[in-house]
């Protein structure tokens, strides 16, 4: 096994974390106030469909990026209206926002898929870091999305740990009704928490079609937006964990493929004649596996789910 | 009322709302349908589904005979074969569903006939069924295409619902004596070739091979094309790696990068994306694409490809339906009757080797020769086929082993 094959492992891995951490954040930002958005797969659609659409027209993929985040915005708002405005069932309103947003995405881009890619994101080699053996090439020489989550996991703990916007936020999240008699707008920090999330998963959209499979066809977010909806309570609804998760299952996913072409001989066991089925079911068990150790951790006292998670609320309604 | 009911009625009316722009506003005559319509009724029959299946299975039953008067009469009126396609993928996954569409537009100019197609239909589910009715009571077909493997079972079944109907479906095995068939191409054939042009261009004498499923189809692909390279290149090796997707780019992409790390430098595949494609030419590695010519993907990657030509395939049947000719077979067609083919070589494959091509092209299409023709020895050294035999049709439609020189396991 070479050192680009193992410096590849990682590089992939990190895209994989990279592409579900985006998407998987901004539902963590809208559960966190309390509204559970069952539609990533769609946002993730219709960010990945405009996306690839504007870098088309602009050749500019951060004009493609923006405008995906713009978009997954507004189909998030879609999900708030109705069910933090008009008080909707949250779970109903999220599956419609996923059928709905990757239908409504190929139809959009029914002109355009198959399309050959007009623009990308090119890869970014910090200066000086970048240098560093193994370490430089896995994370320093990434595509900048890359950066920005991490800067936009770390900038989403800040504001949720550390300041009165993030306290409201989590407030509305554990007791809606307390948080209105504070006299904050319960609706105002839903609303906005839900676009956010929608924001986010856009650009996860825009990410899979401008740089991880630069193009648009119908089917090509493959359910990644529900991977992320798991990964919100495989981290505990808290981004640092949220980002473990990410990375663990960016690994298995990267692990796949590079078991069956890696010569490795493992305990005597010749690592490629495994069953590739067996293989296939590496992501699967390691989710089990951890699942397992996570409720195991939670066994006593509370579960790290927001208390008022799914519920919505209306003034003087009991 | 309660506004809970109000705010719920209001989602379900945003939903059906979003469908309707979404199938309203075609002005050709295609029915095009997408993802959304076909997730959706799967939704919304999902609860009535158990009893909704035995009373589409009654109803047409019984009124099969008037039904059957009413095809002909409204064909009186415009005399044309109507030919409806159903499609598991979308049209513009520069693909599987690609090719058949093409082949789609083929008869439409070719033949005449008025063509009707529904695309992104999934196997799964009671979507197949409605959509075939659809298409034939209502668009009124008079031949339906089916399109993928997973249609099979509800093809056979409807075939005996619509006698009058003809049903042709692609890649499976099932038929009956009246209106049922099946149709494939021996894709086998322009892989070799494909394998062979692989063969001359690798100079680390490893290629990688993105894989979709372990089943026969793209065993035999895989050996095929292992073969054809070995020809011009006795010491390559062929890597597979599965990726259990037909479609999902992000996974195929990577499963390319990852052979491209471990040493290879060409890339083949047989999945319906051009993700694989992409990373060859990021990397400076070169590719065999699949489906069809997808070199304005990676100008400087692509080789060559083996191709889908479905047209003739169709126009004969559509012909046949026509004149009432129809008999129905099970239709296995190769480089000679024009369903497979090989996309146009890159310019720096060798000339020598662009000769040798054309002849084995040549000796395949008179069926002097043909690709599994002894001696053929699998990956543990146990001869296969015999010296100077060749493979029956059987054999190859139930191939579970790799040959000599691929690195992989069937698993």
């Amino acid at each position: 096994m070479s050192e680009a094959a193992v410096i590849g492992l990682f590089v992939a891995t990190v895209q994989f974390a990279t592409l579900v951490y985006l998407a998987a954040l901004g539902e963590l930002i809208a559960e966190r106030a309390g509204v559970l958005n069952l539609g990533v797969e769609g946002m993730m659609a219709m960010g990945a469909v405009s996306g690839f659409m504007v870098g088309l027209e602009t050749g500019s993929p951060w004009a493609a990026f923006v405008v995906a985040a713009a978009v997954g915005a507004l189909v998030g708002g879609f999900h708030a209206l109705i069910s933090v405005v008009l008080g909707a069932d949250q779970v109903v309103s999220g599956l419609a926002l996923t059928i709905g947003g990757v239908g409504l995405a190929a139809y959009v881009g029914r002109n355009v898929g198959g399309r050959i890619p007009e623009t990308k994101f090119t890869d970014m080699s910090i200066i000086g870091l970048s240098e560093i053996r193994w370490f430089g090439d896995i994370f320093f020489n990434q595509p900048p999305v890359v950066y920005l989550a991490v800067l936009l996991g770390a900038g989403s703990w800040f504001v949720l740990a550390r300041t009165r916007l993030g306290l409201a936020l989590r407030a509305v999240g554990e007791s809606a009704p307390t948080t209105d008699a504070v006299g904050h707008s319960v609706v105002g920090l839903r609303v906005a928490a839900v676009m956010v999330g929608g924001g986010l998963a856009g650009a996860a959209g825009s990410f899979l079609s401008l740089y991880m499979a630069p193009g648009w066809t119908e089917g090509m977010v493959a359910g990644r937006g529900w991977i992320a909806v798991a990964l919100v309570i495989f981290g505990a609804w808290k981004p640092g964990r949220l980002a473990a998760g990410a990375l663990l299952f960016g690994f298995t996913l990267a692990l796949q493929p590079r078991l069956q072409s890696f010569d490795i001989n493992f305990l005597g066991l010749q690592v490629n004649q495994i069953s590739p089925a067996l293989l296939g079911m590496l992501p699967f068990l390691l989710t089990v596996a951890v699942l397992v150790v996570i409720s195991w951790r939670y066994r006593h006292g509370p579960s790290p789910a927001p208390a008022s998670l799914g519920i919505a609320y209306r003034r003087e309604e009991r | 009322m309660s506004s809970k009911i109000f705010s719920k009625l209001l989602v379900l009316m945003a939903v059906f709302a979003l469908l309707a722009t979404a199938c309203g506003n075609d002005d050709d005559a295609d029915t095009q349908t997408t993802g959304a319509d076909s997730t959706a009724t799967a939704m919304a029959e999902s609860t009535p589904m158990a009893d909704a299946t035995p009373m589409a299975e009654s109803t047409p039953m019984a009124e099969s005979t008037p039904m059957a008067d009413a095809t002909p009469m409204a064909e009186e009126m415009d005399d044309e074969v109507v030919a409806g396609f159903v499609y598991v993928g979308p049209v513009g996954d520069a693909g599987w569903t690609w090719a058949h569409d093409q082949g789609r537009r083929y008869v439409e100019t070719s033949t005449g006939a008025v063509t009707r197609f529904v695309q992104s239909v999934p196997e799964e589910g009671p979507d197949f069924r409605s959509t075939v009715v659809d298409l034939i009571e209502n668009e009124n077909a008079d031949v339906v295409f089916a399109t993928s493997f997973g249609y099979m079972d509800t093809m056979e079944e409807l075939s005996g619902v619509y006698p009058n109907v003809v049903f042709e479906h692609a890649s499976g095995y099932k038929k009956n004596d009246t209106n049922f068939g099946n149709y494939f191409g021996r894709m086998y054939q322009p892989r070799y070739l494909s394998g062979m042009a692989a063969g001359a261009l690798t100079e680390a004498n490893q290629i990688g091979y993105v894989a979709a499923f372990p089943i026969p189809e793209v065993i035999r692909g895989i050996n095929a094309f292992t073969l054809g390279a070995q020809r011009v290149n006795p010491d390559v090796e062929v890597h597979v790696t599965w990726t259990f997707t037909w479609f999902d780019p992000a996974v195929e992409g990577d499963s390319a990068s990852a052979l491209l790390e471990a040493g290879a430098d060409v890339i083949a595949m047989h999945q319906d994306s051009t993700a694989p494609g992409l990373a060859a030419e990021s990397a400076g590695a070169r590719w065999v694409s699949y489906n069809s010519d997808m070199s304005a993907f990676a100008p400087d990657a692509f080789i060559t490809a083996p191709v889908w030509n479905w047209g003739p395939y169709y126009e004969r049947v559509i012909d046949a339906v026509r004149d009432g000719s129809y008999t129905p077979g099970a239709y296995w067609g190769g480089m000679a009757d024009g369903i497979v083919d090989l996309a146009p070589l890159a310019a720096d494959v060798p000339a020598d080797v662009v000769a040798e091509i054309e002849e084995v092209r040549a000796e395949i299409e008179d069926g002097s020769w043909d690709v599994f023709t002894g001696e053929i020895t699998d990956q543990d050294g146990n001869v296969q086929v015999a010296a100077g035999e060749v493979m029956d049709d059987g054999a190859m439609l139930g191939m579970e082993f790799f040959v000599e020189g691929v690195v992989g396991s069937i698993g």
